[in-house]
């Protein structure tokens, strides 16, 4: 191996092949970009849906919509997600990445794929909603572009194979690959079926837009859509997770509580989320009961199962990892103590709790097949995945950003302040939005709708005062979130164009607890479950877990309750 | 080692589990199973299932049988646009359409009465959605969906357009009134 090919970042310890990282840079440069178009997007739709503003007229509104969707759903996330695969794979096993030159042409089809579907959304003929769903016909470059990127994201998941591969031939690590590229690789092959599927159903699509085909079949066309759209939800659960635990490798030398169960709880995930398209579908004609109920519970909750392990794990293992440094006073010192200014701690913390308590538990209740009758298609829909995807994932991704910025990009984070900050405006605005839009489809509010006062309709309706008070709330929510997502973009594209380089870890621009040096193992006298309570190594997590537990019941209950009070159906 | 590490311990799936994953997962794991149950429990003893009986049809195939309905039925026309409002004996098949960018027709129907309504697309896909009672479906062009409804609150209940259905989406509104029985 020829040493010019890597460098070893002092501080880290971390060993970077240069191509790779090049690549690395571009993915996430690009998906930056991106998330600024979107970001801008995003304000304009929001202050559009805050109905003492409503700003844009309709057909704006439905065109940035579409823009603020795929942009966000799919540029970005996957974008971002490329640059993660990389680096879990190179990176983490100290290997040279198989074939960049090829990774460079996957590179080229995901940036003509963004441009071809940008342009056909900005002409205004592609405003269809990232579902696309037949028989609404769009621009074929819509469709074209989201191929052209879907081929590209597919290349760069095969190299990230191909270089766990190499890697394991020339022996660059030993024993088993490391938790986090674990669940890298877990969202990697998630990721191949769902290319997949977007192929059977965007490929004919497009063709049909042409006019070389005659008809789609519209519940077809959404059960293969789901395929596709549902399981990238999956891959960006995988990535997340794996990136929460990779913050608490790197903020505390965690370590997991067990490699076992973390790696099963993965596992769950490829075996089980594939089904779950079903979710989408539960009031659909013609789906038969058995059907939906055995695919929306992903085979009876197992995935749900893997998330609620993982949701312990995570903040388990920096629980022990705290208790073994010393703070093991009562049952929360240790996150007391967390170093709440760190925005990679503090983005990483937040993504977990908003994910699994306003994401996870609204996903679970309105995924149940008939609870699904009274949130389907209403802006509570929304409410759910901007807790997933958003909370979760985006801020994960986002919290990952400022570690990587002095260790890929060797710039020092500017603005440290404002860095320190941006957890919270993001994560705290967008858990205030997204419980505002459950509270409005709660009471009926519908999702993708430019005008909840009906003005322009022959007949009238009005929704109660609460739900307008409600999106309110969701407009003044959102702007806060958004400017949480200006003041991310403002730092990492002023640190990585304009900042001064890293000298040394305190040169790093804010505080780092401590940058990927795992500790070597410090057991505390009796085992780690001596550093605990009632033989639990992390009673802490555990009392939040039951906590969780106990809201996600109380709120189950309500639902139901609420769904016997609706109109007989059968 | 740590989560970005390999396994120190080759053999890590020896390793026994700690009791606070042990117990965590046990606990996880009924919930599970019983949030899967609650769903087949709420078909027996449950009263809002939505059925699985749907049919492939046409627009046109559909609008006739509708418009059939619809001159039978018609007790009268409301607005400027003469939208008629149909009143079907309980117990009967009721036809309601989506298309750009209208429910068609409005009906009216009994409190405490069970219909089996008929729902289908004309055109592009809609989002059935009935406020306040809220109850919401996806309606797709090509199938034609039965709900058995009771309806068991009287007044006025609005039909509204939950998926995005072109630049008229926001004005796709339609009526069910429900009154009390005549006696
Ligand atoms: C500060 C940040 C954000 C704000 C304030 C925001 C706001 C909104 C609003 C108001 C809607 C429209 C809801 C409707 O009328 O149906 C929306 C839709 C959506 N947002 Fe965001 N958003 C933000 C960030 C994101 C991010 C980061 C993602 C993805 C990673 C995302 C993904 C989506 C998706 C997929 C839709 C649905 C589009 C559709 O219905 O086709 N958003 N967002
Ligand atoms: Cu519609």
């Amino acid at each position: 191996m020829s040493n010019e090919l890597f460098r070893t970042c002092p501080e880290s310890g971390l060993q970077f092949h240069r191509p790779a990282e090049r690549l690395m840079k571009a993915h996430a440069v690009v998906a930056v970009v991106i998330l600024l178009l979107g970001g801008i997007a995003a304000l304009l739709v929001t202050l559009t849906r805050w109905p003492a503003v409503h700003l844009l007229p309709a057909d704006r509104f439905y065109q940035l919509l579409t823009s603020h969707g795929v942009n966000m759903l799919i540029f970005w996330i996957i974008s971002f997600e490329i640059a993660i695969l990389y680096f879990c794979s190179s990176t983490l096993l100290k290997c040279r990445l198989a074939t960049p030159k090829l990774a460079w042409v996957g590179f080229g089809l995901m940036l003509l794929g963004i441009i071809v579907n940008n342009l056909a959304v900005a002409n205004g003929d592609a405003s269809v909603m990232m579902t696309s769903y037949v028989p609404m016909p769009a621009n074929p470059n819509f469709y074209l572009g989201l191929i052209l990127f879907a081929v590209g994201a597919l290349i760069g998941c095969f190299i990230f194979l191909a270089t766990l591969v190499v890697a394991k031939d020339e022996k660059t690590y030993e024993g088993s690959i490391p938790l986090v590229t674990f669940g890298a690789l877990t969202a990697c092959i998630i990721a191949v079926f769902t290319i997949a599927s977007g192929a059977i159903v965007l490929v004919p699509t497009w063709l049909w837009s042409l006019g070389y085909i005659n008809n789609i079949d519209a519940a077809m066309y959404r059960i293969v859509w789901w395929a596709l759209g549902h399981s990238s939800q999956q891959i960006n659960v995988a990535a997340h997770v794996s990136v929460w635990y990779a913050i608490a490798a790197i903020v505390f030398g965690a370590r997991p509580l067990s490699e076992k169960v973390s790696r099963t709880a993965f596992f769950l995930y490829i075996a089980f989320l594939q089904l779950a398209s079903a979710h989408h579908l539960l009031v659909d004609p013609g789906l038969s009961a058995e059907w939906k109920i055995f695919n929306t519970s992903y085979a009876m909750y197992l995935a749900v199962l893997a998330s609620m392990v993982h949701g312990l794990t995570v903040p388990g293992s920096i629980e022990v990892a705290q208790r073994a440094k010393g703070y093991t006073k009562g049952l929360f010192q240790w996150l007391q103590k967390a170093p709440w200014s760190n925005p990679i701690f503090s983005g990483m913390f937040i993504s977990l709790v908003g994910f699994g308590f306003l994401g996870g538990i609204s996903g679970v209740v309105m995924g149940t097949e008939q609870i699904n009758i009274i949130i389907h298609n209403t802006i509570y829909v929304p409410g759910h995945f901007h807790a997933t995807v958003v909370i979760g994932t985006t801020l994960a991704f986002m919290s990952l950003t400022y570690f990587l910025i002095p260790t890929l990009f060797r710039k020092q984070v500017a603005f440290p302040g404002i860095a320190k900050l941006q957890p919270y405006f993001f994560g705290i605005g967008m858990s205030v939005f997204a419980l505002a839009m459950m509270g409005a489809g709660t009471l009926g509010v519908e999702r993708r709708h430019w005008d909840m006062a009906f003005t322009n309709s022959t007949l009238a309706f009005e929704y109660p005062a609460s739900a307008y008070t409600l999106m309110g709330i969701m407009g003044v929510a959102g702007v806060v979130a958004i400017l949480g997502g200006a003041m991310y973009i403002l730092v990492t594209v002023t640190s990585v164009f304009f900042g001064k380089p890293v000298g040394s870890e305190s040169s790093y621009g804010f505080t780092t607890a401590r940058v990927s040096r795992a500790d070597p193992l410090i057991v505390p006298e009796g085992g780690h479950a001596a550093a605990g309570k009632w033989g639990f190594a992390a009673p802490g997590t555990f009392l939040l877990a039951i906590f969780f537990l106990v809201t996600f019941i109380l709120y189950y209950a309500v639902n139901w309750k609420y769904l016997a009070s609706v109109w007989p159906l059968s | 080692m740590s989560a970005i590490q390999p396994p120190a311990e080759t053999v890590w799936w020896k390793q026994p589990l700690d009791k606070v994953e042990g117990t965590w997962i046990a606990i996880a794991l009924v919930w599970s199973l019983f949030m899967f149950f609650m769903m087949p429990f709420w078909h027996v003893y449950g009263k809002q299932n939505l059925s699985s009986e749907a049919y492939k049809t046409t627009p046109q195939a559909y609008m006739a049988k509708t418009q059939a309905m619809v001159d039978q039925y018609t007790i009268r026309t409301e607005t400027d646009a003469k939208l008629p409002v149909v009143r079907p004996p309980p117990g009967s098949d009721v036809y309601l359409l989506g298309r750009l960018w209208q429910w068609w027709p409005l009906l009216e129907l009994e409190k405490g009465q069970t219909y089996r309504l008929h729902i289908s697309s004309m055109d592009w896909q809609h989002g059935f959605s009935l406020q306040p009672v809220n109850i919401n479906t996806q309606i797709l062009p090509g199938y034609e969906m039965v709900l058995t409804i009771t309806p068991d609150t009287d007044g006025e209940q609005t039909i509204i357009c939950n998926e995005f259905c072109g630049i008229g989406h926001h004005n796709m509104v339609g009526k069910i009134y429900v009154t009390e029985g005549e006696t």
